[in-house]
């Protein structure tokens, strides 16, 4: 095993504490970087223009998470009520297109969106003559586009509690009066929240870092963090200050798994109330 | 399972259909237009292989596609290698610490952005000039992490007495790996492999910012995020396709030897 580890530590580890470090540097007037301490990288980000990059796109990570969990949700939910036999085969077919590139995933939504693209001709067919909409290059495309590539994840996360619930659970809340909307909130939710959190904190983190989907889906001007650092690094060459919107990237991400670890805590013991209940 | 009523079973298997239409009517329509004579989603003009022979006269995509395959071939037999012991190493010994395991697992949640960051960094530091070369060193990195968590679920139920047996019956440490270890493994490993392969053929970011200057190294990936940036062509929904099609059978076949390993 040791080749392994000093092949992540050389070639992630020191890479990554190598940018940590960066973040604290200066940059030089040409673009270079200045070897001099400094936190200026850090208050650059509390900067609104900045910060304001940080806040869209928590919002709309936020939005396609939100939407992703409702989507995939209902969609564990039918598959674990279908025949058994049926399950693995409808399981497998909804996380299959989770398995072609990520591009071409997303380049498939330009050809649905585009000025004259398929939901255009489909308008026309049914008789609209103005101009074509713009649904291409705006936020709601980018969280289409978020949505769809990590939809598949989230029925897979939702569907492995969903279908090791006790159908006995539900009968015995039906049977002592509770309404199928009760029965739901008070049993089958609580029971599935570690599946719901750990299918939200997946598409959450990949999308605040996304840098594919606002570049293809949301046009050139629109940014988010992904591109921001991007930037950084390759045009605008302030490697430090790359370095820093980097880290603060993953301070938010971990916070995020923090409170998913939490959510799961909390959510067993709860569950193993629920359950306990029932049992006795 | 609780009766449901006939209502309730129609709305679910509505639920299902639009879910289903949403994940596949945007594969569909790129797969039927890359057959599409006039390649335009504007009207079908009758069924034709000419994006595809065009394909094959383009050398910009055939040069990346031979990229591509010596990257992910090459990452993908480093990987294999490294991750396979080091899921050996960290099963063999039932103590290890929780360091280790998040070194093992941070290849598989890292932003690709920050990861590609960081090499870069790293490598223009040491002045390496970059090139297919980098991007395997980088792609090794998450590949052993995948292919290590492949191999580590089959060792959970593995007999480890097998092992001592056959040393205690004479045998090397090479022999018992070859003959006991490994044919137990197999199947694991390949499955690892596989999901490696297609993890490196459709690395985008990474293999962008480790690519170094100049065409020569540009992968597959990083051509068709170039030509999708350059507008639609019908030559990009053909090459869509293709590509879709070799990711879905390696992964389907990934997929099938990690059943076979479950269901023994």
């Amino acid at each position: 095993m040791a080749p392994a580890l000093v092949w992540l530590t050389a070639l992630m580890v020191v890479p990554c504490a190598l940018v940590l470090a960066l973040a604290f540097f200066r940059r030089g007037i040409y673009g270079g970087i200045q070897y001099t301490f400094t936190l200026e990288n850090f208050g650059l980000v509390f900067d609104p223009l900045y910060a304001g990059i940080f806040l869209k796109s928590a919002r709309i990570a936020g939005t396609a998470t939100l939407i992703a969990v409702v989507i995939g949700y209902a969609a564990a939910y039918a598959i674990s009520a279908a025949p058994r036999r049926l399950q693995p085969v409808l399981l497998f077919f909804a996380v299959l297109p989770f398995w072609s590139n990520y591009l071409i995933r997303t380049y498939a939504w330009i050809v649905l969106l585009n000025r004259e693209g398929l939901i255009t001709q489909l308008l026309r067919w049914f008789g609209y003559t103005g101009e074509p909409p713009s649904m291409l290059y705006t936020e709601g495309a980018v969280i289409a586009g978020l949505v769809y590539n990590y939809l598949p994840f989230v029925i897979l996360a939702c569907y492995a509690p969903l279908s090791r619930l006790n159908p006995e659970l539900a009968e015995a809340s039906r049977d002592l009066g509770a309404s199928a909307i009760t029965t739901f909130r008070r049993v089958i939710l609580p029971l599935t929240v570690p599946g719901i959190a750990a299918g939200a904190v997946f598409v959450f983190v990949l999308s605040i870092g996304n840098f594919v989907t606002p570049a293809l889906l949301g046009g050139g001007r629109f940014q988010m963090i992904g591109n921001l650092v991007y930037d950084q690094f390759l045009t605008a060459n302030d490697w430090p200050f790359g370095a820093a919107l980097a880290m603060v990237l993953i301070a938010i991400m971990l916070l995020v798994l923090m409170a998913q670890a939490l959510a799961a805590d909390r959510a067993s013991g709860r569950a193993a109330q629920v359950s306990g209940g029932a049992d006795g | 399972m609780a009766e449901r009523s006939p209502a309730t079973r129609r709305t679910l298997w509505l639920v299902l259909s639009l879910v289903f239409a949403f994940l596949y009517i945007p594969i569909a329509v790129l797969v039927a237009l890359s057959f599409n004579e006039g390649g335009l989603p504007t009207a079908w003009s009758g069924f034709s292989l000419k994006w595809y022979v065009s394909l094959a006269g383009n050398s910009a995509i055939l040069s990346a596609a031979l990229n591509t395959l010596i990257v992910a071939l090459v990452s993908t037999a480093i990987a294999t290698l490294l991750g396979t012991l080091l899921a050996i190493g960290v099963e063999m010994r039932r103590h290890y610490g929780k360091g280790l395991e998040a070194l093992i697992f941070a290849p598989m949640i890292i932003p690709d952005i920050v990861l590609a960051i960081a090499l870069l960094s790293f490598f223009s530091m040491l002045n390496l000039t970059m090139g297919l070369h980098t991007i395997i060193l980088a792609h090794v990195v998450f590949n052993l992490a995948f292919v290590c968590s492949v191999v580590r679920a089959r060792l959970k139920s593995f007999d480890w007495s097998i092992v001592e047996a056959s040393t205690d019956l004479g045998a090397s440490a090479v022999t018992t790996f070859r003959r006991v270890t490994l044919p137990v493994i197999l199947p694991a490993v390949i499955a690892g492999a596989l999901l490696a392969f297609t993890l490196s053929v459709d690395e985008f970011i990474i293999a962008f910012f480790t690519a170094g200057a100049g065409r020569a190294s540009t992968t597959l990936p990083m051509q068709i995020y170039a030509m999708i940036r350059f507008g639609i062509t019908p030559e990009i929904n053909a090459l869509a396709t293709i590509v879709m099609a070799v990711s879905i059978t390696a992964l389907t076949l990934s997929q099938r030897l990690n059943r076979g390993v479950i269901g023994q």
